[in-house]
């Protein structure tokens, strides 16, 4: 182990990612100086909500994009392209519809020019050792979820990878099926019966990097930056009601809810003010939460892993929607722990008109953009402001997709709030609701 | 994978050929030597001056439709070979995309027909003396029935790649040509099936009109159904059209069942989509086949054989992906200079149209086309309305009874893929019989062979309409005019107005056989900027074919992009269902 820890099979050097604007001047920054070291024989996991740029980083790291700066080494060589030895897995397997198991998994063999025959037999020992036997013939719409996500593993590890890159292989499919899945590959990493040498793997489930993972990175979002670095000090198999797995959960769940610079009460939304940067979160799933929040078990307070597991919620469903509730002053969230204020109770125990009535109160007092387009509107003699207005505001501050989904929930909610109108067809806010 | 040959001694029963066997071998067998038959009647010299080479004996139909599907298949090979290289250039090079998607927009929207006498010319000049040049412009006339429409496909599809599948690819290193053959082509084969289709029948209405054609003093007849169909008109025997319609009509049939049916079979496995299909396309050929033993072997060697070229590559160069931001003033400079070359093309072109036309013409013929096109325009949009009104009840009524629509949609696909122009003819002998008045009775005409089109696309739209809408508009009891405004129509409107699209582009060419229709020496001619072009090409007037071609494209341009261009918006915005 000690050899093995002098080499790094892979080194991320101040890798930084900037979107460009469709004008060519550069945008906003999704990956900010980012460092990693990845040895062999580890298992290491990107843990991060959705926004941090963890896909982008694997993407560098398997040379299919090349960062704005930074360098990354694989081996010694600069990855400057896709190469040999690092193959991925993806969410969405990512598999030919038009080819049958057998001739997915030779895919990347033959691609290479690989012989024949000597792909055929590499592709059968590839998936009998991942559990696909008698399915060869079959087309990847013949399987379930889990069979393809198989026959995604196969195909990369056919191909002898020293590195497996993961971006979450497990999210597209139910519980049960994750779960086996997850257990037969650590099962075959653990046995040493793969060829990798070392796994990076982009994931949002806190559990999941706790069962899996050697170290865990903590991203933050918008930039992605490296937040924190955890070691899992657990032996495998892992069990997930150990007590020490229980607490790296909570330490973890307490490190991704903390604002990293300041005591401010802003919520934990990238970005200030107007330039800040909104989750697509539903005013039902909000009040969901709050009801939810204010019944036994929890009464007013909750520990967030027992919430989300209490609501079969995924933290990337989970974070959006507490810290929403923080933003309006509904919530307070404080080391991995969620407690809702009076204003948040008299809104969950509150009938439909008072619950709106609240609502928009809470937007126009705590949300700067609700409260400059009603400003905007209430200005205006004729009541009216095209939506292009505010989403080039926006777009000064964040990229094209975020200003679209910030000014999306904006609209959901201000409706809900009934603070404004919006007319979809024409694009336009206005004060005029529809008699 | 591999195929291995059958080891000799016992020939066990899993290698000897079965019955599927024996009659597939003949069939194909028969195919060889119909290939071998119509290819040597191609390249023979012209008739000589007078002379005809087509009579119209019963006998011949049988090697005249030969001729003519062959026609139609190579202006398909063509039209393959045109979709792969200009939609993948136009793919895959942002300053070529620039000029080749407006081009083919543009191309889309010209009445082919008009152009038939150019193309002819053309063609005779290249082969002289060989009735290779009358085959080519036929072909070619084809060809540009076919082809855009497939391009568009294909460019689409290039476009819209799926970028995990796209990223494994890139990740596994393929190069150009295996991205080509494993990931674009095939996720494009959906999409270009269905255009081939619509294509093909578009063909069969062009391969009648070019196969006998009269240009000033030339006159060209190639043998086949359409210059059978020709002579038959010329000598009024309506036996012989009756004959023609009965020939088409088999022609057609044999083409969806043999061929069509079974590939669309086999290409089910070319969706991307989660879950089987519901419902998966039958053939029988394909079934018919896959029972046969060497015939399916053989058929599984050539995939493997197709697999080995497609995975072929010279030699392994690792890609190196470029920094992102270098020269992008380069660049810039570059598109400016490309842009200055577009518009002194564009400017050069137009000067020469002006040049041409201007000869012989003056800004009154201008205005005199104007106001045909206007007529004709006023032709199409009213027939349109006519057969929508007409059509939609009934097809709604046919879609949402599932058993009625599985006969009745085939059957409307293929009156779509029937050239309708076989029996214009009829309808000359109706109109001179009750002496109607041509403007409005030949009007008909225009939509005839273009109508089937509404027709199949609602009774799809009708079919696919979601269970659960329909019962709670039974459950709120949603009747009459409120159900049809509220219900079904919004349900079926994306399906009409793609079906009304391509009734209304092919009734614009359709105008140019309409409008002009002859029966022996009888001529009934209707006012418009059809029966206008179709008389400039008889009298072979170059100038008047390029003026009425170009202000018919005008027409046909302005009025898909201002009326059927935000139709289509709405209704993928608002009114898709899924």
């Amino acid at each position: 182990m000690l050899d093995a820890l002098t080499e790094p099979l892979l080194q991320i050097r101040h890798v930084s990612q900037r979107y460009r604007k469709g004008s060519g001047e550069e945008g906003v920054s999704i990956l900010d100086d980012m460092n990693l070291t990845l040895y062999e024989g580890e298992i290491v996991g990107l843990l991060g909500r959705s926004g941090c740029g963890k896909s982008s980083l694997l993407r560098i790291v398997s040379g299919l994009m090349r960062p704005s700066s930074g360098e990354v080494t694989f081996q010694g060589q600069p990855v400057e392209g896709p190469v040999g030895g690092i193959a991925m897995v993806f969410q969405s397997f990512a598999l030919f519809p038009w080819l049958s198991v057998l001739e997915n998994v030779e895919f990347g063999l033959r691609a290479m020019s690989v012989p024949e025959d000597l792909a055929h037999r590499r592709a059968l020992s590839a998936i009998d050792l991942i559990g696909l036997d008698g399915f060869e013939t079959a087309y990847p719409k013949e399987l379930s979820g889990g069979m393809r996500q198989r026959v995604g593993f196969a195909r990369a590890l056919v191909v002898n990878p020293s590195l497996l890159l993961m971006d979450e292989p497990f999210s597209a499919l139910d519980v049960l099926t994750a779960e086996t899945l997850r257990t037969d590959l650590l099962d075959l990493w653990c046995e040493g019966r793969m060829p990798i040498k070392s796994i990076l793997m982009v994931t949002h489930n806190i559990e999941e990097a706790v069962l899996m993972c050697d170290r865990i990175l903590v991203l933050s979002s918008n930039p992605g930056r490296i937040a924190a670095e955890i070691k899992v000090p657990l032996l495998h198999p892992r069990n997930r009601l150990d007590p020490e797995f229980r607490q790296l959960v909570d330490l973890i769940y307490a490190r991704m809810t903390q604002r990293a610079d300041s005591k401010t009460r802003e919520g934990n939304f990238p970005g200030l003010g107007l330039g800040m940067i909104l989750p697509r979160v539903s005013t039902n799933t909000l009040a969901g939460l709050l009801e939810a929040l204010i019944g036994p078990p929890f009464n007013g307070a909750a520990d967030l892993p027992h919430l989300a597991e209490d609501l079969q919620l995924e933290i990337d469903e989970l974070f959006p929607a507490a810290e929403t509730l923080q933003l309006l002053r509904f919530a307070e969230i404080e080391a991995g722990d969620i407690r809702v204020t009076p204003a948040g109770r008299k809104f969950a125990e509150g009938d439909v008109d008072t619950r709106k009535r609240l609502f928009g109160d809470h937007l126009l007092a705590y949300l700067p953009l609700a409260a400059r387009i009603r400003r905007v509107l209430d200005e205006r003699p004729t009541h009216q402001a095209p939506a292009d207005r505010f989403r080039q505001e926006l777009e000064d501050h964040m990229s094209d997709k975020a200003a679209e989904r910030t000014l999306n929930s904006v609209i959901n909610w201000s409706r809900y709030g009934e603070l404004f109108a919006f007319d979809d067809t024409a694009q336009v806010f206005s004060l005029e609701n529809p008699q | 994978m591999t195929f291995k040959w059958p080891e000799l001694p016992p020939i066990s029963r899993r290698v000897a050929p079965n019955v599927w066997d024996f009659a597939a071998f003949a069939l194909i067998i028969a195919v060889f030597v119909a290939v071998a038959e119509a290819s040597r009647g191609m390249a023979m010299p012209l008739p000589p001056a007078g002379a005809s080479a087509v009579t119209l004996d019963y006998v011949n139909l049988p090697y005249y439709a030969l001729r003519t599907t062959a026609r139609m298949f190579l202006a398909l090979g063509a039209s393959f070979l045109f979709t792969f290289t200009y939609a993948t250039l136009a793919a895959k090079s942002r300053r070529a995309e620039m000029v080749l998607i407006p081009i083919l927009d543009v191309l889309q929207s010209v009445p082919v027909l008009g152009f038939l006498s150019f193309t002819v010319t053309v063609f005779l000049g290249l082969f002289p003396g060989s009735m290779l040049g009358a085959e080519c412009a036929a072909i070619f006339a084809i060809f540009t029935s076919q082809a855009w429409n497939m391009a568009f496909s294909f460019y689409q599809s290039l476009r819209t790649v799926p970028s995990d599948l796209e990223e494994v690819t890139r990740g596994f290193r393929l190069s150009a040509w295996q991205r080509f053959w494993f990931l674009e082509t095939p996720f494009a084969v959906p999409g270009l099936l269905w255009n081939t289709m619509m294509s093909m029948s578009g063909g069969w209405f062009f391969v009648v009109a070019s196969e006998a054609i009269t240009v000033g003093d030339t006159t060209i007849q190639l043998p086949g159904i359409g210059s059978y169909l020709a002579l038959a008109i010329d000598q009024k025997r309506i036996d012989a059209v009756g004959a023609a319609v009965l020939t088409m009509l088999v022609v057609i049939l044999a083409y969806d069942q043999f061929l069509f049916r079974p590939i669309v079979a086999w290409a089910g496995k070319f969706r991307v989509e989660l879950s089987a299909a519901q419902t998966k396309e039958e053939s029988w050929v394909l079934r018919f086949v896959q029972r046969t033993r060497w015939l399916r072997s053989l058929s599984e060697m050539t995939g493997d054989q197709f697999m080995r070229l497609a995975y072929f590559r010279p030699k392994l160069r690792p890609p190196r992906l470029p920094v992102a931001d270098q020269s992008a003033s380069l660049s810039r400079i570059i598109d400016l200079i490309w842009f200055a070359v577009i518009g002194l093309v564009a400017v050069w072109a137009v000067a020469k149209i002006y040049a041409f036309v201007s000869t012989e013409l003056s800004w009154s013929d201008l205005l005199e086309t104007i106001g045909l096109a206007g007529l004709t325009m006023v032709r199409v949009v009213v027939l349109l309305a006519l057969a929508t009104l007409f059509w939609v009840p009934i097809s709604v009524w046919i879609g949402l009874r599932p058993r009625v629509a599985e006969t009745m949609q085939p059957l409307a696909q293929f009156l779509a893929a029937f050239p309708a122009n076989v029996v214009f003819p009829i309808a000359v002998i109706a109109i001179l019989k009750f002496n109607l008045n041509p403007d409005i009775w030949l009007s008909v005409l225009i939509i005839f062979g273009t109508q089937w089109y509404i027709v199949f696309n609602v009774i799809a739209g009708a079919a696919a309409f979601p269970n659960d809408l329909k019962e709670a508009a039974s459950i709120f009891r949603a009747k009459g005019w409120q159900w049809w405004r509220n219900v079904i129509l919004p349900g079926i409107f994306p399906y009409y107005v793609t079906g009304a699209l391509t009734a209304s582009g092919g009734s614009w060419n359709a105008s140019i056989v309409a409008e002009y229709v002859k029966w022996g020496n009888d001529k009934i001619a209707a006012h418009g900027i059809g029966a206008y072009i179709a008389k400039a090409t008889e009298a072979g007037d170059y100038p008047k074919i390029v003026l009425g071609v170009a202000v018919m494209s005008a027409f046909v341009i302005v009025f898909n992009r201002l009326f059927w261009r935000p139709l289509f918006g709405f209704a993928e915005r608002r009114l898709r269902l899924n």
